[in-house]
């Protein structure tokens, strides 16, 4: 056993001093190999955490939303439509919920007013999101005024921000009392922007709402697991497009890896005739240079994932902003929780470490089978 | 120690340029000789040294290293015979640059899984006992001549062979150089190895302390003394 591990020990330290030899060479393929994982990583992790994310954020969304239909388009829904949905068995509680956009003029932004329940704002006060502060200069005591759909000014005063923790979700919000939100946008009492529904049972929720819609045929049904889908499909595209614009970059890599792993230089091949000739098998000969391969491969990718995870969980994945995020005058400063999906990892790993691998180690094999006596030629 | 018979070695063979370097070699090596193969350039006497070395096999013919058949071995079997048995020094001395001198005497011992301690120390202790101690640590390439033939040297007895094979060894060197060389095969002898070079240099091959001088011309044996 001991004789095993001197051997490898020893043939990791000549991997060792081969690798620093060409040091040059060395270097240039691990840059260029870190820079790709690099970008690889970074993609795939933040179109996951952002994933990952949104659904945390819907999780404590309610479970069905129930909008009312005019025409093919969305209309103020109805109080009334409350009772024959809390009627349905299996319904936890249901509440109308009133939300909609405002534009600010002054910051030329759109606020989502919403009126929360629990807790209540009171009359003439405004709760904002971190993007209203940032826009609007906003501090706790100021005033805002905005023009109702008459035509009338409606101030609010600022009663507090809401942290930026929950920037990803809540800059551009605009929490009002619900007097003040009919006041601005002249919805009279009994109407609704939509109904949040809650389930007692989760399995029955397709159920629940197929029910709903045989009740309430002028009714557009909204499941959580629909809209978590369609941010799901957002993001992929989003990561997808960004894939397919790298991966012209993801094929340079490829032939120059193929290249500079697969092309033996004269020098390399003598090498390779000398252990030969010196007593070398060609299992050792090609272990070494497998290993020398693995180094290589093994180093860039993690160094470019560790520099990937700083890059999107500690700088906000500047480099891919505007791509992954898109784009908004009330653009969220938030940090994003890390994610690592295991398979995606392992995913990286094997069409980056095992390409690399094997290209060192067909030449060398091609190489390390000829005669030993070619040195003495 | 090793017995050749009628031992043939052709290179291309069946192709347009097929050559036969050696044409019917019968020849026997003594344990503990110095023998020297002499002959003009593509005599064969370099082959031939492969086919000894175990570093080729011939196309026809035995070679027997005592009572053992070892001309049709695959390359692993030979590769053990080679290692255990034979220590080269390589004409142009096949050192491997960017790497000290020490890690290449060392190089022929790392596939033997032996304690690194050990074999620092003994590769440190070759290198003193050819004088080249103080180059242990100096890069393959800032060595002169005379020096890196003597790290070669000191590589083809780490693993302590019975027979040190050696390629022209002089064919680099002036003459001061040359007579340290043939110092170290005294040395070699008196310690109980088989030498084998080849050599056309008449400084080497008219030496005291070479026993047999085989001439070859052409693939074939001409003279043995």
């Amino acid at each position: 056993m001991s004789v095993w591990l001197h051997k490898q020990r020893n043939l990791l330290d000549f991997t060792l001093s081969s690798l620093s030899r060409r040091r040059g060479k060395t270097l240039g393929m691990m840059a260029v190999y870190t820079a790709i994982v690099f970008v690889l990583a970074s993609v795939m992790l933040f179109a996951h955490a952002i994933r990952q994310e949104a659904a945390v954020v819907l999780a404590k969304s309610p479970e069905v939303l129930v909008q009312r239909m005019v025409a093919g388009r969305h209309d103020l829904i109805p109080a009334r439509h409350l009772d024959a949905i809390k009627a349905i068995r299996g319904v936890q509680s249901a509440e109308g919920r009133l939300w909609g956009y405002l534009f600010d003029p002054a910051a030329v932004a759109n606020y989502t007013l919403m009126v929360p329940t629990n807790p209540r704002i009171e009359p003439g006060m405004v709760v904002i999101g971190d993007g209203v502060v940032r826009v609007r200069s906003a501090d706790p005591g100021d005033l805002m005024s905005f023009r109702a759909h008459d035509g009338t000014l409606v101030q609010f005063k600022v009663d507090k921000a809401i942290g930026r923790d929950s920037a990803l979700v809540s800059a551009d919000l605009f929490l009002v009392s619900e007097d003040d939100f009919r006041r601005l946008f002249g919805i009279p009492a009994g109407l609704f922007t939509d109904l949040a529904i809650s389930v007692r049972n989760p399995r029955e929720v397709a159920k629940i709402a197929e029910k709903i819609d045989a009740a309430l045929p002028d009714t557009r049904i909204i499941l959580r697991d629909e809209i978590l889908r369609t941010y799901e499909s957002v993001f992929d595209w989003r990561e997808g497009m960004l894939l397919v614009l790298l991966a012209g970059s993801i094929l340079a890599f490829a032939i120059f890896s193929w290249e500079k792993a697969s092309g033996l230089s004269a020098e390399e091949r003598r090498e390779i005739g000398i252990l030969k000739a010196v007593g070398w098998e060609t299992g050792d000969v090609i272990r070494l240079k497998m290993q020398e391969g693995l180094v290589v491969s093994l180093s860039a990718f993690l160094i470019g994932y560790l520099l990937a995870y700083l890059h999107v969980f500690h700088f906000g994945a500047g480099l891919f902003e505007p791509v992954l995020k898109g784009w908004a005058v009330l653009y969220p400063k938030y940090r994003l929780t890390p994610f690592v999906d295991e398979l995606q990892v392992a995913t990286l790993f094997f069409f980056t470490v095992f390409p690399y691998t094997i290209a060192t180690v067909v030449p060398i094999w091609r190489a390390a089978i000829v005669d030993p006596d070619t040195v003495m030629r | 120690m090793i017995h050749l018979s009628d031992v043939r070695k052709a290179f291309n063979q069946g192709k347009s340029n097929e050559f036969w370097a050696l044409k019917g070699i019968d020849l026997s090596v003594r344990a503990g000789k110095v023998t020297v193969f002499r002959g003009p350039s593509g005599s064969g006497k370099t082959t031939l040294l492969t086919l000894v070395g175990c570093l080729a096999r011939p196309t026809s013919g035995r070679v027997r290293l005592r009572d053992r058949d070892i001309s049709g071995l695959p390359e692993r079997f030979l590769t053990d015979i080679r290692r255990s048995t034979f220590g080269f020094v390589f004409q142009q001395f096949n050192l491997l640059k960017g790497i000290s001198a020490i890690e290449n005497v060392m190089i022929p011992a790392y596939p033997l899984g032996r304690d690194r301690k050990e074999l620092s120390a003994r590769a440190h202790a070759l290198m003193e006992s050819l004088d080249i101690g103080p180059k242990a640590h100096s890069n393959a390439e800032w060595l002169s001549g005379g020096e890196a033939q003597r790290v070669a040297i000191a590589r083809a007895l780490i693993n302590d062979p019975e027979v040190v094979i050696a390629d022209e060894p002089t064919a680099n060197l002036d003459s001061e150089r040359s007579q340290q060389f043939l110092g170290i095969v005294e040395t070699l002898k008196a310690s109980g190895k088989t030498v084998l070079m080849t050599s056309h240099d008449p400084l080497v091959c008219d030496t005291a302390v070479v026993d047999h001088v085989v001439t070859l011309r052409d693939g074939q044996l001409v003279e043995t003394r």
